[in-house]
């Protein structure tokens, strides 16, 4: 789909460690419920009430190995709950598969947890994974995904492309 | 340049001469696993074509028997899979059935050299077979069972060098907390176990290392070829193979040693297992509620029946609940016919269907508010086996039998000598 069209982003930043699992994105106990439902259960055990305070297009900042852990749709939920994009030192590779099936821009950007304090500004190029400290003008180079992958990205991820394809059935 | 036993079978699966940390690659797949959380409605969605029915395997495993009735609705889905695309390694409740990287072993699904996805993120656990074995995301095994294929981005491998044997009481989960301890998260990079220590594990013990080897964050996780691997994988599957070595001039981002035999029953503090391993006596009497030995880790008969040993003639402390789960109906007819479920249940302990169970919060001993509880499964984030006020520590399947008698943390060694 949105093949050529930059992905680039602009938000007020919020702030996790290191070793962020993914059964506190996404519990067990919301397994049945829709996934926007799902969404507001993000971090709920170690931050209660976060979730509500997210505003569509801020931009998650983490810390070594985000996303360790399970399988689960983790990165759906970062995604739905309005977040453009995360920004960490590095991911769970697992959890970065996820991301690129579902679509939801992450990078890999080593010194990126001390460059931002919670509430700054940031300013992403996701393609070229430049990203700049808009509150203290500082600037900052990611690894950007290797092409494969940020090309699925930018068909919308993995079911988009299978549905497309007539490969699944449209979603009901 | 050589390349280690990932890198190996990046290149021979994706058709190049060679593969190096960095390189993005499509492979074929061998071997796609689905299980019961697939098949959720929030999960699935409805394939129209596979590419060979034969390659795929379907079991239950997460929520089983049904607890309740969206676990049965995704059951009802499985079922109807399975019947359309004609799938004939289908593990359904009953006599086959059981956690997916147990079937891998119990039925030598993973053969030497292979590639084999599962999203569940202990499929390293396979990788104890000498092939590429790695939990993925629900989308790739959709896309993996339609088109035959996935992708893997190779990282650089991190080798542990086994020496020496383990102590009595000591456990290939000790090794484990002692490497995650000391090394904390892989993420992004390989694991790949070798040296003259692996050949006094158990292939099960050996196993235990791989699937925790998720808990490292690695890619893959891999181990050497010898000849009891080969005489296990023979013994269930004819298909011929060929092990893969590593090249002795494969490039390793590390080589650390680890001396078995210098190990002691370890026990990770709650919330995580990255750097929080410590002597059992760092929480020796700490009361628990629940001691649970099972999971994809520990769930084997080794397991069960080391266990069986150190409850034998005692009972389990008032107020611990001793659940213990075989990870498949083999293992536990295996331990049934041994003997040791008959001790364990003079001991007091539940003994559960197999099943994932409660190690991912699901069912079959979820935790409550405040609650603690011992466990040899795979994980103790943070609310992971329940309420997020409960608290879980980790240790060998011999630490958790012996809490459960004194009810509180306590050294295996004192009942085993």
């Amino acid at each position: 789909m949105s093949t050529g069209q930059a992905m680039n982003f602009k938000g007020r930043v919020w702030i996790v460690g290191d070793n962020i699992n993914t059964d506190l994105i996404l519990p067990n106990k919301a397994f049945y419920l829709t996934h926007e439902e799902q969404a507001l259960y993000v971090f709920s055990a170690n931050r209660p009430g976060w979730a509500e305070q997210v505003k569509k297009g801020d931009i998650l900042i983490g810390g070594s190995n985000f996303g360790m852990g399970s399988s689960r749709a983790a990165a759906r939920s970062l995604k739905n709950l309005g977040l453009s994009c995360l920004i960490a030192e590095s991911l769970n590779g697992l959890f970065m598969r996820n991301c690129v099936n579902f679509a939801f821009p992450a990078l890999e950007c080593p010194g990126i947890h001390a460059a931002f304090t919670e509430g700054e500004e940031a300013e992403v190029e996701f393609e070229r994974a430049q990203v700049c400290n808009v509150t203290h003008g500082t600037a900052l180079s990611g690894k950007p995904l290797p092409a494969p992958l940020m090309a699925l990205v930018q068909a919308g991820g993995v079911y988009q492309l299978l549905e497309k394809e007539g490969l699944i059935a449209p979603k009901v | 340049m050589g390349m280690t036993i990932a890198e190996k079978i990046l290149a021979a699966k994706s058709g190049n001469k060679t593969v190096v940390p960095g390189d993005v690659v499509t492979v074929d797949v061998d071997t796609v696993i689905l299980f019961d959380n697939n098949f959720m409605p929030t999960n699935w969605r409805e394939i129209i074509k596979v590419a060979d029915p034969s390659k795929i395997v379907v079991t239950f495993d997460h929520r089983v028997p049904a607890p309740t009735q969206q676990a049965a609705a995704a059951q009802v889905t499985g079922r109807a899979f399975v019947k359309q695309f004609g799938i004939k390694r289908f593990h359904d409740v009953g006599h086959n059935q059981g956690i997916s990287h147990q079937l891998v072993a119990d039925y030598g699904y993973a053969l030497p050299g292979s590639v084999l996805l599962c999203s569940d993120s202990h499929t390293c656990s396979a990788g104890v077979f000498n092939c590429l074995a790695r939990g993925v995301g629900g989308p790739d095994i959709i896309y993996a069972a339609i088109k035959g294929q996935t992708w893997f981005r190779c990282g650089e491998t991190v080798r542990y060098e086994l020496v020496g044997k383990l102590p009595e009481a000591v456990t290939a989960k000790d090794a484990f907390l002692q490497i995650a301890g000391v090394h904390g998260e892989h993420a992004t990079m390989n694991v790949e176990y070798g040296g003259s220590g692996v050949a006094g594990l158990s292939i099960n013990a050996r196993k235990t290392l791989s699937a925790m080897s998720a808990e490292l964050s690695a890619e893959f996780a891999t181990f050497e070829a010898d000849a009891a691997l080969v005489e296990w994988i023979s013994a269930r599957n004819p298909a011929p193979f060929v092990p893969v070595r590593p090249d002795a001039d494969a490039k390793y981002h590390a080589v650390r040693k680890v001396d078995l035999s210098a190990l002691e029953p370890l026990v990770a503090l709650p919330d995580s297992v990255v750097r929080n391993s410590y002597p059992v006596s760092k929480a020796a009497g700490t009361r628990i509620d629940q001691a649970y030995i099972g999971s994809c880790a520990n769930g084997t008969q080794d397991d069960i029946e080391l266990a069986a040993r150190v409850v034998k003639g005692r009972r389990v402390a008032a107020g611990v609940r001793f659940i213990v789960i075989p990870a498949s109906q083999t293992v536990y007819r295996d331990v049934v016919a041994s003997g040791a479920v008959q001790v364990l249940l003079e001991a007091g302990a539940m003994i559960a269907p197999p099943t994932c169970g409660a190690c991912g919060g699901g069912h079959m001993g979820v935790l409550g508010p405040n609650e603690v509880c011992l466990t040899s499964s795979t994980r103790n984030f943070k609310g992971r086996m329940g309420d997020p006020s409960s608290q879980v520590y980790m240790a060998s399947p011999a630490t958790v039998a012996a809490s459960a008698l004194t009810g509180v943390i306590t050294d295996p060694r004192e009942f085993m000598q």
